[in-house]
């Protein structure tokens, strides 16, 4: 399941003798269409206010009536924001912590899964049904102990215990082996017999044909850890170490009457994920398909 | 791992023994991060709620203790009665809203990936510029849905997140919006496993779409609303970010949500024993939730 992929066989076209119905599925189309044009607009509509916000001055982001193209284009909004509040910091940890996090969940991820999916050894089955009762349990149900530990380790309010904390997740693993289930064994098989060990088998032949799921599951970790809100919360009180997001917060609740200025931050924050996704969207989707269907 | 010669019993339990220690060495490196910080958590949240532990004092067994505090605790209620109210307004719009944009964009229209491009986005966008952006639209004075709530004739607009009545109101229209991408890409991989040849059947019966739509779509995605039902209920009862960023639980207390009480109890005020109290309950809701969903799943299948 894509975005991309078209949508299933026709079902409007009607038997070649019978050219009565022709009509009627026109009909229904061009109000289909308005539907989804005005409801899709609807939608958007948050977005489009976002970035025309973006590039007024602060007194004319809630004029009456709304004027949705700025009356001039105040392009030094996205110039100004940079000395406003300390963005390269916010950016650099956010990217940093995002880099950190995915390579460390798709390395640990997918090796993991590997002993899950390709190894059979006594008591595989339990350990793995432990990963996967653990992602029934709300997270809210033990940040408390989480949090306990850290502290006691000394690791609050250091970028470290975000990585410890979202690096190890059981999703990575999960997913990946849900990928790795779909890979015959025979591949594996004639590996082995050729003199290959597991960990040549993982490098050399796992990881190249999963290059999708690898894909799905960079993207999915890169946009959560850089769209996290609570991690960087609870365990960020520095203003060095904060994120993009805890950023963006922070000035709302400080500059709470500079609108344009704040939807500036605001589509700042977007514009990484937003070029990430379109690159991307495929993975995205399969991944959530995968994930989500399984 | 095939054997297919006849091995003596000794290679046997040597290769046992290897694959043992082969498959260990592959988990191991998740495996550590995984153990330290999220199963002895969750293993330790159970043993904490019958603790009286606060930051500054040592761990003692009080049994029920901290239950019985709870069940008195006029925040507690408030927080789950406001949790409940979300999950009964988020569930049904967010399913009906994926389900719509789902059937109406499995048809061939043109533009059909761009609309799902962009509906799919709101799901990724960041969840600070979500609250912000929203807050702001909602504005009670010259806010752009109030000013478009005025021009159609509604003089007096809700005040939205500024109003103890429609704050939560305001919570979940965000939510909604934010989320509903996410169901319809479930939706439509749900949409895609119903054989065309049933619409073509029932269009030579002279069913009407309606009836279509009734009488084949909605039956032939049980599987997936069952599923979308159960991650949407979970979800909801889960709601801590978009509240936190969007109300902080205010005006009042009128959208402080189960999370916030075991973050504020649990983290703020360093009370361990009791906020894993509050946490036990979250996680009995969604269990319950979880359980019951595949009970009824499961009869209704016969």
């Amino acid at each position: 399941m894509t975005l991309t992929i078209s949508p299933p066989a026709p079902v409007e076209a009607p038997p070649a003798e019978v050219p009565r119905p022709r009509r009627r599925p026109s009909v229904r189309r061009a109000f289909a269409y308005l539907l989804l044009v005005v409801l899709s607009v609807a939608v958007l509509v948050p977005f489009a206010w976002m970035v025309s916000s973006s590039l007024k001055l602060d007194a004319e982001v809630f004029s009456v009536p709304i004027r949705w193209i700025p009356a001039e284009f105040h392009w030094d909004n996205f110039t100004r924001i940079w000395e406003r509040i300390p963005l390269v910091t916010y950016l650099r940890n956010s990217v940093f912590l995002s880099l950190v996090i995915t390579a460390l969940q798709v390395l640990t991820g997918s090796f993991a899964a590997y002993g899950f999916a390709k190894v059979r050894f006594p008591g595989r089955d339990a350990l793995f049904l432990a990963y996967l009762a653990t992602i029934a349990v709300p997270w809210q149900a033990y940040m408390v102990p989480q949090y306990i530990i850290m502290q006691k380790a000394g690791l609050v309010n250091t970028h470290l215990s975000l990585i410890l904390l979202q690096a190890f997740g059981a999703f990575g693993v999960f997913l990946m082996r849900q990928y790795y289930l779909t890979i015959p064994d025979e591949l594996s098989e004639a590996a082995r017999l050729d003199g290959l060990s597991e960990y040549g088998i993982w490098a050399r032949i796992i990881l190249p044909l999963s290059k999708p799921a690898l894909a799905s599951l960079a993207l999915l970790t890169f946009v959560n850890t850089w769209n996290d809100y609570m991690g960087p919360f609870i365990y960020l009180t520095d203003n060095k170490l904060w994120t993009i997001q805890l950023g963006l917060r922070s000035f709302v609740g400080l500059y709470d009457a500079e609108y344009a200025m704040i939807m500036t931050g605001s589509v700042l924050s977007v514009l990484p994920i937003l070029v990430i996704f379109l690159l991307g969207q495929k993975y995205f989707v399969q991944g959530i398909a995968t994930s989500g269907m399984k | 791992m095939t054997v297919t010669l006849p091995a003596s019993p000794r290679t046997q339990v040597g290769r046992r023994r290897s694959n043992t220690w082969v498959g260990w060495s592959f988990i191991l490196p998740n495996f550590l991060g995984f153990a330290v910080l999220t199963l002895v958590p969750v293993i330790a949240s159970l043993a904490l709620a019958f603790l009286d532990w606060d930051s500054y004092s040592t761990p003692r067994w009080v049994g029920l203790a901290n239950f019985e505090r709870m069940i008195h605790n006029d925040t507690f209620w408030t927080a789950l009665r406001n949790t409940a109210y979300y999950a009964v307004g988020h569930v049904p719009l967010t399913l009906c809203a994926a389900l719509g944009f789902a059937v109406l964009l499995n048809q061939r229209l043109r533009g059909v990936r761009f609309f799902r491009t962009a509906l799919f986005f709101p799901y990724i966008t960041s969840l600070v510029a979500v609250a912000v952006v929203w807050n702001m639209l909602l504005s009670p004075e010259l806010g752009p849905v109030n000013q478009f709530l005025r021009a159609i004739g509604i003089d007096h607009p809700p005040g939205w997140t500024t109003s103890t009545t429609w704050a939560m109101p305001a919570v979940i229209l965000a939510s909604v919006w934010r989320d509903l991408g996410y169901y319809m890409i479930l939706y439509l991989a749900g949409l895609q496993t119903i054989p065309g040849e049933l619409y073509e059947a029932a269009q030579v019966d002279g069913a009407s779409g309606w009836q279509r739509f009734w009488n084949i779509t909605v039956p032939s995605l049980r599987p997936t609303t069952f599923f979308v039902l159960i991650m949407l209920t979970i979800s909801s009862f889960k709601v801590f970010d978009l509240v936190q960023v969007m109300t902080e639980g205010g005006p009042g207390r009128s959208t402080l949500v189960l999370s916030q009480v075991i973050f504020r109890e649990g983290i703020t005020q360093g009370r361990f024993g009791y906020s894993s109290a509050v946490s036990m309950v979250l996680f009995v809701i969604v269990l319950t939730i979880t359980v019951v969903q595949f009970q009824w799943q499961r009869r209704s299948e016969r």
